[in-house]
């Protein structure tokens, strides 16, 4: 009898491991993900860099890599990335702090309850629904006020983008005003504060490393933003400061240039992952500061 | 006591009026920017069924894409975006279960485990486009899979793998640890009390995760362009080697036409598109609330 329990028990026993083993397995192949897009990029990277010097690529201002006399300075699609996130900064920053605190401070539960999903499908939307939007709706809005506004442009574009984080910005905002204990709150009124005073002045501030995580997150959204840029930004590489012309963001350059028949293993091929490379490493940074803002300058209520 | 009872408007000053009246401008502020996010999507949806709704009908769901704007439908690609669902559903599902078990009910704390929980947050933030450039060098060129219906699938099951996980890493997370306690104290190994007691407990949590990831990958199309889906084809893919195209890729192809009748195709195409995630996403609220009621 005991023999018997014994060998039952040796096979539930490696049973058991088995399980454990498969399970981490599965969990570890995350690992070999971002493993498998470090190693794709690097290699690439370092082969386009042994054709391009990094300060060129740094520094040149033309981006004309399928021209005869090719151009590799990254410059103009950073700048066209960073204008749409700028001007999606400008549109969603504001409005999903605004709406952050309205959720939070002002709203009722069941105005919020139906609030929040309401918002939430702007997050939902695809991202082409937003590059169509922009392109057959803002942009003709544009021009009545502004008649030299280019069919592309990157006001349109920054817009949608703008609309498409919005809730990134509220929800993650309101989650971090909600957490704020209802006892700072009542001391302020206490001491006489207005709403409006407690919104901004207490409730806000100590709440400030949510809201400024959801910033950085929404702008890296915006900068990672592929479609919509794609569809209405258009596919002109230009150092401008204007929006209402035609830019090229990283994202939009990745997606035409493997549109187009490149031949694998030219240099103007090997652009594609140096493009990404850039647009990987300024994301991660922003994911990565993301939460660093939140570990570091969380207040801690109890 | 009256003294204190006495109602605070009376004998209010300017100051504290200006507080009172900045105050309510601010309500006011706040409502505004919460009805810019509402009123842009009443805006979009009505722009997009003025454009799209004369072009659906049931032709259209049933015809290949043309070079004819009026003989154009969207077959080929509803067909391909099931495909892709189907499939992606099949990898990124029982993997990203998986895992999210191992992390929350096997998991030794160690750094290990951190490692592994913080490569899942961050692989959540890259952007889709580098998904694709992955799956253009992993699945397309390297596994020499092709421009097929599988490499497509693949690439997002990647690329929604981590917001799955972290869906079901929440949802195992609420099981209460007293069901977990009690199983054990009966004798129960490990798997048994995950697969009799935390999973069944957790598996709506898990589903509603599950199904809102899948409409994202629904909806994306960046990097389906970069592992070679193409926005004109005209036959459903036959099998996982097919070549294919999805609603998104269909529309993007359709709306980078200057034409105004393929704009209005594309506007078509949006509608069934957004139909497709709507119905997903009414599983998905349908079965949390069955599971809210249920506790």
């Amino acid at each position: 009898m005991p023999h018997v329990s014994l060998t039952a028990k040796g096979s539930r026993n490696f049973k058991e491991g088995a399980i454990g083993a498969v399970l981490f397995a599965c969990a570890a192949a995350s690992t070999l993900v971002t493993i498998g897009v470090v190693l794709v990029l690097v290699r690439e990277t370092f082969a386009f860099f042994s054709e391009v010097s990094v300060i060129d690529f740094l520094t040149d201002t033309r981006w004309e890599p399928m021209f005869q006399e090719q151009h590799f300075g990254v410059l103009p699609l950073l700048v066209g990335s960073v204008m749409v996130a700028v001007g999606a900064g400008i549109v969603a920053l504001p409005i999903g702090l605004l709406t952050a605190i309205f959720l939070s401070e002002y709203a009722g539960p069941r105005l919020r309850k139906t609030l929040k999903p309401l918002l939430e499908i702007l997050a939902g939307i695809p991202t082409v629904v937003y590059g169509y939007f922009a392109l057959t709706f803002v942009t003709p809005l544009l021009r009545v006020f502004f008649p030299e506004t280019e069919i592309f442009n990157a006001a349109a574009a920054s817009l949608v983008v703008g609309i498409m984080i919005i809730p990134t910005v509220s929800s993650l905002s309101e989650d971090a005003l909600r957490a704020v204990p209802d006892s700072l709150r009542e001391g302020a009124y206490g001491l006489g504060a207005t709403k409006l005073e407690v919104s901004t002045r207490v409730v806000v501030p100590a709440a400030l490393s949510g809201v400024i995580a959801s910033f950085i997150l929404a702008i890296s959204r915006a900068i990672g933003e592929t479609m919509a840029v794609t569809i209405a930004a258009g596919n002109l590489p230009n150092i401008t400061v204007n929006p209402l012309e035609s830019i090229q963001t990283m994202t939009a350059y990745i997606v035409q240039a493997s549109l187009g028949d490149t031949p694998q293993g030219t240099t103007a091929y090997r652009t594609l992952f140096a493009v990404a490379m850039t647009l990987f490493l300024i994301t991660l940074a922003m994911n990565v500061l993301s939460q660093w803002v939140l570990a570091r300058f969380r207040e801690e209520y109890q | 006591m009256s003294e204190a009872n006495r109602p605070l408007g009376t004998g209010e000053s300017t100051f504290d009026r200006r507080r009172r009246l900045m105050g309510r401008a601010f309500a006011w502020l706040c409502g505004l920017a919460t009805s810019v996010g509402v009123a842009a999507l009443a805006v979009l949806l009505v722009d997009l069924l003025i454009d799209g709704l004369p072009r659906l009908n049931y032709a259209f769901l049933t015809s290949f894409a043309s070079r004819f704007p009026e003989r154009a439908g969207v077959k080929a690609a509803l067909a391909g975006s099931v495909w892709i669902l189907g499939l992606t559903t099949l990898i990124a599902f029982p993997l990203s279960v998986a895992a999210a078990i191992y992390l929350e009910e096997y998991a030794p704390r160690g750094w290990v485990t951190k490692a592994i929980q913080t490569n899942i947050a961050n692989l959540a933030g890259v952007p889709s486009i580098v998904y694709g450039i992955l799956g253009l060098a992993l699945f397309v060129r390297a596994l020499g899979l092709g421009r097929s219906v599988i490499s497509g699938a693949l690439t997002l099951a990647l690329l929604i793998m981590p917001v799955i996980i972290m869906a079901a890493q929440e949802a195992i997370r609420a099981v209460p640890s007293t069901i977990r306690e009690a199983a054990y104290g009966l004798g129960a190994t490990r798997w048994q009390v995950v697969s009799y007691q935390v999973l069944p407990m957790a598996l709506p949590g898990i589903l509603t995760g599950t199904i809102l990831a899948l409409s994202r990958a629904v909806g994306e199309s960046a990097p389906l362009i970069m592992v070679g889906a193409v926005g004109f084809l005209a036959f459903t893919p036959k099998g996982l080697s097919d070549q294919f195209t999805v609603l998104p890729l269909q529309i993007y192809n359709w709306v980078s036409r200057p034409q105004d009748e393929f704009r209005e195709l594309a506007a078509a195409g949006i509608l069934v598109l957004l139909a497709l995630l709507l119905s997903m996403n009414a599983v998905a609220i349908v079965m949390r609330n069955r599971a809210q009621a249920q506790r």
